[in-house]
Parts: structure tokens; C-alpha cells; sequence
């Protein structure tokens, strides 16, 4: 499955190494699971996993006007940002399609690092590069970092194991710089799997290092490299969105069910106007997650929903949940979309399966 | 991975065991080990007619549904319910306990295009 356009993480051949299956993704050739995705996912649920985020995009405005001009570039409050801290936040186009969803992190007073997704990058960087204020600098230094994901309820000790009793782990969301044998490393506390956990950025000429320091300290702890497929299972339980299938051009936040992370009263950011207009008129369809009753084929991205005889929408993402055992997914249904509880049909390889609509998120720790 | 001496197989990873005019039928050690963690198995029905390389039964794994085909023209005599409530058959025993289905040939000389152990074992290189 090679492909000559892809590029490749500094972890690699690590990657290789560890046998595992590898796959193009947004551009890249990256490991989507290495032993299995049920086993992946049961580590980080109940153990530690550790993934190559590599791939993401990390660029950085700075400058001492980079944080009002963020704010007008992007949905969330960027004046709220403390220094050492990130917020979930979208970049939209000026009909408020979504050109990416990111993580924005205030890493200095007049300093911050956007992590983007993969497939997104150039994409993001063109559009706030021609959208530049005067007095900001933007970089696009994704080729520099490396990164990754480490999540599950023993993360703590990992961290512990490799950074020493003394240091501490940042606090949900925050996001702090620390030296492991003499590499600077930013660790924050976020993921996206629903565990907790931190993502790690540095150098990329320290990745292979890195890696295979978290390795060996997790190999007490059960932890597992973990490929893309688990990624997904893991996100799609908590009901996080996946660039590209859930979240596009054609789709708003609002629609997606992300309202949480537009601030509609701040005077102005692109794609504002559009959205007010969508709130007052009403949304045409909503981003709502399901499962499957009984035992039926796992649902996919693309099938169809109905109601009764109605065609009512199509499925963004499904899978069959490892941690529930039967199948979940989110699909984007005309309004008024049916309630919690309220039953749906997916059609599957032209036979229709019954589906109940339920609430965010599908799994919850127990 | 493991190639039986006494089976045929197919280009598409299904193996064949004989048995007079009828064959049994699952899919290989190698194409359980690409799927990897089988969840849902999609059955013939028995009864119906299939074509040669016509899709006959759905194999789906975590992340994608693989179509299974049947290998010559016949009918389904047998379908594999033990599949329904344990489909990791098919990864834990691909040559036993997880075969998918038995159809009666119509006419048991397509056989002849199958490939032996040794020309299967070679095909994956």
C-alpha cells in the first residue's frame, strides 16, 4: 500500500518496525493499527496507549496584536486564553463552512501555537496568510514538530515514570514546556479519546527517541501503540467530530452540535453574519448521535437514515463500538431531527436495520 | 500463515474444500490476519442460487465490509449460523470452526481454474 505522494512521519520507520499495518490518511502513510483495533482500544480504555500524531499541523501567530487578530479569524474567545492554556476552537470561511476544527494554545503572552489537522494544513495556512493583520507573524512549522498522543486512565504513572515524581502534570487543557534528557518537550492535557491523557510536541529529529522512551516506560503499564483505527473508535464513543467526515466546508459548527465553541456576542469573526442568519432561520439539518438495536452489520459512513418512508439523512461516521459491542455512529438528519430515545432506520447494503437516536457521548466511563 | 495441503483456493482469499459435488467454503488464514477482529458476518441464504465470483456473503471487520464470492456457480446448501453470535470464528479457526458456507456445484469442472496450496502459498509472495 504504498504511495508515492504521501509523506511519511519521523516515527516511521518505527512504525514498520513494531509490524504494523499502514495506511494513506490526509496525505500521509500512517499506522492504522498494529496488532488489532478491539485490543488498541480496550489499552487505552483501560490501560495507556500511545499514538504518532506527527502528522498534525502546528503553526504559530505571534506578535503583539496576533491574539485580536486570532479572534476575528476564529469562533472561540481567544481573549479568554490564558497564558499556558488552549481552547477547541474553528476556523470558518466567510459562509461559515468549517475549514478546520483545532486546538489553540496560548504558549506566550504575545505567542500561539495552532495544532491543525493533517489533511488541512496548506489549506489553513493560505486562508490566515491572506487574511494577515499588520503586526502579526504566522509560521507554518509543522515540518519542524513531531508529536504524541498519550491517553488512558494510567497516564499519570507514565508521565511520572518518565519526567520523575517532582514534575507535575499540566491541569485539563493547560499546557506546559519540560526537558527530558535535554529535549524540550510541550506536553499539554488534552486528547481525543475520552480518557485522560496529554499530547506532546517537539523537535522532529527527537521523535524516534522519544518514542521509544514511552515505549519502554509504558511497558509496565500495558500500554500499546495505537493506530488510527483505534483513534477513531475512541473518538467516535465520545462523539468528537473527525475532520472530513463529520466536519467539512459544507457543514457549520452550529449544525455539527458545536455551538459550545462559537462565541456568537463577540463583534466579529468571519462567518459570524451567516451564522446569525442560520440561528434566526433556523437549522436545516443537525449532526446527531445514534446506535444500533440488536445485533445488526456495523454501520458506516454514507449509509442512508430514514423514517418510515422518508429519507432523512446519511450516516458521517459509524463503527462498531469495542467498549459497547454494538454499532454507533453520527449522521447529519433534517430538522426537526428525532429526539433521544426516538427510533431511525439505516440502510445497510439496500435492507433497512432499526437505529435509536441517543445522547452525547455514546460511551460513558463506567 | 498457515495453507492447508488439501484445500483449493481462490485469487479473492476464499478456501475450498471438496466434497464431491459440494464444496465448504470460508476465507483463508491470510485474509483472516488482513481483516483482523471480525465482527459481523452477512450469511447466504440457503437455497439461493449463486453465480461464479458473484458476492455470496459480507465479512466486516472493525473498520471496513469485505465482500466474500462465491467460487464456481451453485447453491447454498449450508450457511455457518454459528457465525451470528461468535463471527471471531473466522479469526480464531479460518480453516475449522469459521467456515462461511457449503454450496452444491452446478458444475464441479469450475473448480479446475482454483489454485493449490503451493500456487496460493506463492501468491502471497
Amino acid at each position: 500500500m504504498s504511495d508515492s505522494t504521501s509523506k511519511t512521519t519521523p516515527l516511521y520507520a518505527q512504525h514498520v518496525g513494531l509490524g504494523a499495518r499502514i495506511i494513506p490518511f490526509g496525505g500521509w502513510l500512517m499506522p492504522v493499527q498494529y496488532s488489532s483495533i478491539m485490543e488498541e482500544h480496550q489499552a487505552v480504555r483501560n490501560a495507556v496507549g500511545v499514538f504518532d500524531i506527527s502528522h498534525m499541523g502546528e503553526l504559530v501567530a505571534s506578535g503583539p496584536k496576533a491574539g485580536e487578530w486570532l479572534d476575528t479569524m476564529l469562533t472561540n474567545t481567544v481573549g479568554k486564553l490564558e497564558v499556558g492554556t488552549g481552547q477547541y476552537t474553528f476556523l470558518l470561511n466567510d459562509e461559515a463552512g468549517i475549514i478546520d476544527d483545532l486546538i489553540l494554545y496560548r504558549i506566550e503572552d504575545e505567542k500561539f501555537l495552532l495544532v491543525v489537522n493533517a489533511s488541512r494544513i496548506d489549506d489553513d495556512f493560505g486562508w490566515l496568510k491572506s487574511h494577515l493583520a499588520m503586526e502579526v507573524q504566522l509560521e507554518n512549522q509543522s515540518d519542524r514538530y513531531a508529536g504524541v498522543a498519550i491517553q488512558g486512565p494510567r497516564v499519570g504513572e507514565l508521565f511520572e515514570s518518565l519526567f520523575g515524581a517532582k514534575q507535575e502534570l499540566p491541569a485539563r487543557n493547560e499546557i506546559a514546556e519540560f526537558t527530558l534528557d535535554g529535549m524540550k518537550l510541550r506536553v499539554a492535557r488534552t486528547g481525543y479519546t475520552g480518557e485522560d491523557g496529554i499530547e506532546v510536541f517537539f523537535e522532529a529529529d527527537s521523535a524516534p527517541r522519544i518514542w521509544n522512551k514511552v515505549l519502554q516506560a509504558g511497558e509496565s503499564l500495558g500500554l500499546r501503540p495505537c493506530g488510527l483505527g483505534a483513534r477513531d473508535t475512541l473518538r467516535l464513543e465520545m462523539c468528537y467530530p473527525l475532520n472530513g467526515s463529520d466536519l467539512s466546508p459544507e457543514h457549520n459548527p452550529l449544525e455539527a452540535g458545536l455551538g459550545f465553541f462559537v462565541d456568537l456576542t463577540k463583534p466579529k469573526f468571519t462567518g459570524r453574519e451567516k451564522l446569525l442568519k442560520e440561528k434566526e432561520s433556523g437549522l436545516s439539518r443537525r449532526l446527531v448521535p445514534f446506535k444500533m438495536k440488536g445485533k445488526t452489520p456495523p454501520p458506516r459512513p454514507h449509509y442512508r437514515v430514514f423514517r418510515g418512508d422518508a429519507e432523512i439523512g446519511e450516516l458521517t461516521s459509524g463503527t462498531l463500538s469495542p467498549s459497547l459491542g454494538y454499532g454507533i455512529g453520527m449522521a447529519y438528519l433534517a430538522t426537526p431531527v428525532p429526539k433521544p430515545g426516538e427510533e431511525i432506520e439505516i440502510e445497510i447494503r439496500g435492507q433497512k436495520f432499526p437505529g435509536v437516536i441517543e445522547k452525547k457521548p455514546l460511551y460513558k466511563k463506567p | 500463515m498457515n495453507v492447508p495441503d488439501d484445500l483449493l483456493y481462490t485469487e479473492s482469499h476464499e478456501w475450498i474444500r471438496r466434497d464431491g459435488d459440494k464444496i465448504r467454503v470460508g476465507i483463508t488464514d491470510h485474509a483472516q490476519a488482513e481483516l483482523t477482529d471480525v465482527v459481523y458476518v452477512e450469511l447466504p441464504k440457503v437455497g439461493a442460487p449463486h453465480e461464479a465470483r458473484s458476492t455470496i456473503a459480507v465479512v466486516e471487520s472493525v473498520k471496513a465490509a469485505s465482500d466474500i464470492y462465491a467460487p464456481v456457480k451453485g447453491t447454498v446448501l449450508e450457511a455457518n449460523k454459528a457465525l451470528e453470535s461468535n463471527p471471531a470464528l473466522i479469526n480464531t479457526d479460518p480453516y475449522g470452526e469459521g467456515w462461511i458456507f457449503v454450496l452444491q456445484m452446478d458444475d464441479a469442472s469450475q473448480l479446475e481454474g482454483m489454485k493449490d496450496a503451493a500456487a496460493y502459498q506463492s501468491s502471497l509472495g
